[in-house]
Formats: C-alpha cells, sequence, structure tokens
C-alpha cells in the first residue's frame, strides 16, 4: 500500500473531476436519445406485417448481442466512410448515437412490456368511445403503459451511466478520458483511476437505491389496489437486471 | 480474423470464473457469518457500483502499483474483470433464487431430520437452479459484449484486429466493422439458442403460477 500518495490524489482529484459535467451530460443526452428511438422500435414493431416485424426483431437482436463498443466504433470511424449517406460525426454526438440506439432496443422493449401490460378492456373501451387512433395512444394506452414502467427505466439509466466511460475511447474528454490522460503525464494511473472508480460508486450507488424504493412504491399502486385494472409488468426480454 | 480465438478464451475463461464467483458470493451472501457476509456485501456493491471498464483499467494499470503484483498477463486481467463484475451480477440472482424458493420446502427439510448443508444440497438448491437458468443464460450474451473491452488493454481479440485493419486502409471501415459486428453475432447465435432452452427447461414441470 506504500505507492499510494494522498498528495496525487488531490492534485488529480480536481482534474479528473472536471470531467463530470462531460460524463453526466453525455449520460443524459444519451437517455432521451434511447428513450425518444425506443418509441420508434415500438411503433414499428406494431405493424402488422410479418415481414416487417421478422426484419425488426432480427436487428434489434443483431444490435443487443453484439459489443457496444464495437457499435461505437462503427458510428465514429466507419459512418464517415459509408458512401452516400456517409458523414463525419464529433465525439459526442458519435457517442449519443452509438450507444442511444444500443440501449434503445432495451427501452423499446420495456415500453413494449408495458403496452401489452396494458388490459384489453382499455382498448375496447377506447374503440367503444369512438377515439381517434391518436387520441386512444395518448389519453387511454400510454398514461396506462408507461408509469408502471419508470423504475425499469430508471434501472437503465444506471446501467447506461455505467457504459458511458465506452465513450472515452473515441476521445469523449468524460473522467476516464480525463484520468488516463493524467495517469499517462504524470505516470500515477493508481489515484487517477481509483478517482473514477469512487465517483462512479458515490453517483450510481445512491441513484440505484433511490429506483429500489422507486420501484416498491410503484409495486404497491401498479399491483396491490387495482384502479385501473391492468396486469403487471411483465419482465421484459433479455432484461439486464440490477437490483 | 485470427482474433477469434482470444475472444473466445477470453468468453470461457469469464464465464467459468464467473459462475464461480456468483456461487460462491451469492452463498456467502446468505452465509450466518457476519463477517463473511457483510464482505461479500462490501464486493457486491463494489463491482456493481462501478463500470466494466473502469474495474477493467483498474485491474490493468493501478492494481500492479498498489500491491507491487502483478496480475501476470493481461489475459489474466480481463478475465478477472469481467469475472469479478458478472459474478457480483449473477450472485444477486443466485441469493434471489434460492431465497425465492417456498418456505415450506424449507421447513419439510427441517421436518426430516435433514441438516442445514443437506436441506441446501438436496431441496433448495435444485430447485433455485432452474430459477437462475433464464437470467444465467442473459449473462451469458452480456459477457460475450463485455469481451470486446479487452482489446483497450491490449489483447488481441477480433476487435483490435479490426482497428489494425481499419488503420491500414481507412476506407474499408466499414466493412471492416461490420465484418466484426457479424462475427460477434455469429458468436452470440448459439449463446442466443442456449439461452431460450434454458427458458425452456425453467418452466418445464412447474405448475401453474
Amino acid at each position: 500500500m506504500n505507492n499510494w500518495k494522498w498528495d496525487v490524489f488531490f492534485e488529480a482529484f480536481p482534474i479528473v473531476a472536471a470531467g463530470l459535467g462531460i460524463t453526466l451530460g453525455l449520460t443524459i443526452a444519451t437517455y432521451l436519445f434511447a428513450l425518444l428511438f425506443g418509441f420508434v422500435w415500438t411503433f414499428i414493431n406494431r405493424i402488422p406485417l410479418k415481414p416487417v416485424k421478422w426484419l425488426l426483431t432480427w436487428i434489434m437482436e443483431f444490435i443487443r448481442s453484439t459489443p457496444p463498443l464495437v457499435q461505437l466504433f462503427f458510428i465514429f470511424y466507419a459512418w464517415p466512410m459509408v458512401p452516400v449517406v456517409g458523414f463525419a460525426l464529433d465525439p459526442f454526438t458519435s457517442a449519443i448515437i452509438g450507444l442511444g440506439i444500443h440501449f434503445s432496443t432495451y427501452i423499446g422493449e420495456v415500453y413494449r412490456s408495458g403496452i401489452e401490460a396494458v388490459d384489453n378492456g382499455q382498448w375496447e373501451a377506447a374503440r367503444a368511445l369512438n377515439f381517434s387512433t391518436r387520441q386512444k395512444w395518448t389519453k387511454i394506452i400510454l398514461p396506462q403503459a408507461i408509469p408502471p414502467t419508470i423504475p425499469m427505466l430508471g434501472n437503465y439509466l444506471i446501467i447506461m451511466f455505467k457504459e458511458i466511460p465506452l465513450a472515452s475511447t473515441i476521445g469523449v474528454a468524460g473522467i476516464l478520458n480525463l484520468a488516463n490522460s493524467y495517469g499517462a503525464a504524470n505516470f500515477r494511473y493508481l489515484e487517477a483511476l481509483t478517482i473514477v472508480a469512487l465517483l462512479f460508486l458515490v453517483l450510481s450507488y445512491p441513484s440505484a437505491i433511490l429506483i429500489n424504493k422507486l420501484e416498491r412504491r410503484m409495486n404497491r399502486r401498479f399491483i396491490k389496489g387495482e384502479p385501473t385494472g391492468s396486469k403487471p409488468v411483465e419482465k421484459e426480454k433479455g432484461a439486464v437486471s440490477q437490483q | 480474423m485470427q482474433g477469434i480465438g482470444i475472444t473466445i478464451k477470453v468468453l470461457i475463461g469469464s464465464i467459468i470464473l464467473g459462475y464461480l464467483m456468483a456461487f460462491i458470493a451469492g452463498f456467502s451472501r446468505l452465509s450466518r457469518n457476519p463477517i463473511l457476509k457483510y464482505l461479500t456485501v462490501f464486493y457486491v456493491e463494489i463491482f456493481r457500483g462501478t463500470s466494466l471498464i473502469v474495474q477493467l483499467f483498474w485491474l490493468y494499470y493501478a492494481m500492479p502499483i498498489l500491491f507491487g503484483i502483478d496480475i501476470g498477463s493481461d489475459y489474466w486481467a480481463g478475465v478477472l474483470a469481467i469475472a469479478l463484475n458478472y459474478g457480483a451480477y449473477m450472485s444477486e440472482i443466485v441469493r434471489g433464487s434460492i431465497l425465492s424458493v417456498a418456505k415450506g420446502q424449507k421447513e419439510a427439510a427441517t421436518a426430516l431430520n435433514m441438516s442445514r448443508f443437506q436441506q441446501m444440497r438436496l431441496v433448495i438448491f435444485p430447485q433455485a437452479v432452474r430459477m437462475m437458468l433464464p437470467e444465467f443464460g442473459n449473462y451469458l450474451i452480456q459477457m460475450l459484449k463485455a469481451t470486446s473491452l479487452v482489446s483497450l488493454i491490449g489483447m488481441t481479440d477480433i476487435l483490435y484486429y479490426g482497428d489494425i485493419l481499419r488503420s491500414n486502409n481507412l476506407s474499408q471501415a466499414p466493412t471492416v466493422y461490420l465484418l466484426v459486428l457479424v462475427f460477434y453475432f455469429i458468436m452470440a447465435l448459439p449463446l442466443i439458442g442456449m439461452t431460450k432452452r434454458m427458458e425452456k427447461a425453467s418452466k418445464k414441470g412447474v405448475a401453474s403460477q
């Protein structure tokens, strides 16, 4: 343990922590992108055409079972080289798109489970009341489908937060990137990387507890006393469980 | 694409060590010994609270400085990081499954005058394992994805060779990375199939829920 130097720790801390804004900003931007893009998957999936569904299932399976790191490299290094549609993206945007698309496949699955958990009677009622398609979705189905999935979506926020340092590999100056360059410049990897680990722990552990509490409260509200008659949300396929 | 061998080697190493870790940590967490229990909680929370890539870098760069020990090779750093990380996640599944075995089973085993070890081995564990199977399958695919990170500490896996190919010939980048992605997908296919089979196996013979 005698290689640990506190002065290096305190010197490196502000330098590494300066990347916190970028890391958090990237997390939120990627999360919003994934939330929006998740809807795209869900709604394409509802097109009642067999080939579309089949193709979509395979695309989603493909995105989900290949490493996000490679997808990130693809967006950053390969996309500008793609003929006709390709154009260069800066690291930050590539990270949002690359990681966002990867996680949107999981989030789309969460939405799907939420929508399927809405009771059949609700769909019938919407039709019986002569609601338009838009009204049906915005006034009846989505308000019931989305709230029960909030804890799951929260879990994905934490999971995503922990995947965000992948973006340092394409040069986004988040905390991991700054720690690595500090380590390389001063040859003190130990303190710099420990700071990164500490920052992640400090940020993700309390939020995990918070989500857990939220989940318990939601369970009480949506599964026990049943005002709307919705079924409990089934666990989504291929989920990465957190708690 | 000579890198496939390395990727598969890392994957197999991580799977074996990861499952081992999961069972060890899962059981210790349920242990009656408070020291063992809280040590495990500490381990699980640390590894679940930080990201895999940070742990990998820490094991590879920081660990040798801190304790003066070298893990030996980048292979072991990679396998250890993946196994410890996913072992922590999976230990929660082990724990959850054991706890969710119906209480009556344990009472019945006690009534039959079984020792604690016998109870676990003969009654609880066989029932818990089938509950773990589907989740374990999901983590197989997660671990495959995680192996791509080892290229960052200089291991010559698929992604590493892909990167070299790209830097030799920049305009080929789309083809190269698409190929890498397809290779990963091909490796994932048997795992996906296995997961589905594990899900089926775990449902077999279970009375209506």
